[in-house]
């Protein structure tokens, strides 16, 4: 599946809160942060009970600084 | 205690009021631009500002430092936005992110058309804004100084209208100021200046138009002096504002004098007395 535009290989049946610990975000910094899968929201309530299937876009966003 | 005269903060009439929120402050900041969070902060304290907007980008798990923490110390409201989106699609699904990572309804709402000029895509821009309206979102679009423009997004339902001084960054000031007249003429929203301010008067001349309040980013970020700047900006919007609810003395050809004629004395040379 492809995380933030680059291709991974994540075990089948992977969450998406396990892919979220995968990707080595600390749990301080996953205020601000919202995931796409396949250009759908996936609220935060909805992390540990949605899979990923193979070939899913996710994308995970975060606060920075913008005008 | 001693009172800070200063700038007392009630001096422009009853503040920003867009949907069901109220500021004492009428401007924006934008964070993009400042060269660290430090000078972010210092600069927003600066400014009066009780409105910051933020961005959403790919996580990167190693940067140090988050900017919501940062904001958090403000005490700023948090506006989303949705920079960097070219169609109605990629503004609505980042609209949608920003109300889960923030946890609000509110967005300013940019479709950008092209990345010379940054501005803004009318039609992308008005679909994505009648969609999110739909959704319950509070709309606040970023838009030409298009009054037709600004009016049909007003009808499609959004919370303020955003014209542009000039382009993103540009720091050319007010272009088109009859424009922005047309518009907060017509507008039953509050309109926002949004980009193009490059220095104080530029912010004053927005809110003299009668714009409801003034948002800018790269103006006070990219200044040489980012804090100090921030105070120009706050004095420039508050002086503007109040010149606007002064009302302002007609613009005419010819002069037209002060200090009343009647009376003048004849001292033997003025030509009102001379005689011919």
């Amino acid at each position: 599946m492809i995380v933030n535009g680059e291709e991974r290989e994540v075990p089948e049946r992977t969450t998406v809160a396990e892919l979220v610990s995968r990707a080595g975000i600390a749990d301080d910094r996953r205020r601000g942060m919202a995931i796409a899968v396949d250009a759908e929201v996936v609220p935060r309530s909805a992390w540990e009970g949605t899979e990923l299937l193979d070939g899913q876009k996710v994308e995970l966003v975060t606060a920075i600084q913008g005008g | 205690m001693t009172i800070d005269r200063s700038l007392e903060r009630d001096s422009s009439g009853a503040g920003l009021a867009i949907a069901d929120r109220r500021w004492q402050s009428r401007l924006i900041v934008g964070t993009g631009g400042f060269r660290s969070l430090g000078v972010m902060k210092e600069a927003i304290v600066a400014s009066g500002t009780q409105i910051a907007t933020v961005a959403l980008r790919r996580i990167d798990p190693e940067a140090p430092g988050s900017i919501m923490d940062v904001l958090e110390e403000t005490g700023c409201f948090l506006l989303p936005n949705t920079a960097g989106c070219y169609t109605a699609h990629d503004a609505v699904v980042t609209a949608r992110l920003a109300r889960e990572a923030f946890e609000t309804d509110w967005i300013k709402l940019e479709v950008i058309g092209d990345d010379r000029t940054l501005l803004p895509e009318a039609t992308g821009l008005l679909e994505a804004a009648e969609t999110l309206v739909d959704e319950d979102f509070v709309v606040l679009p970023y838009t030409n100084d298009d009054p037709v423009l600004a009016r049909r997004l007003e009808e499609a339902g959004c919370a303020a209208v955003m014209p542009l001084g000039a382009p993103i960054g540009s720091g050319m000031g007010i272009r088109n100021p009859y424009n922005i007249g047309i518009i907060v003429e017509q507008a039953g929203v509050p309109v926002i200046c949004d980009a193009g301010v490059g220095t104080a008067s530029d912010a004053s001349i927005a809110m003299e138009l009668g714009c409801e309040g003034v948002l800018m980013a790269s103006a006070i970020a990219r200044a040489q002096d980012p804090v100090k700047m921030a105070r120009a900006m706050r004095a420039a919007v508050d002086s503007g504002r109040l010149a606007f609810e002064a009302g302002r003395i007609p613009r005419r050809t010819y002069a037209e004098a002060s200090t009343p004629m009647a009376g003048v004395p004849d001292l033997g040379e003025h030509p009102a007395t001379r005689g011919s």
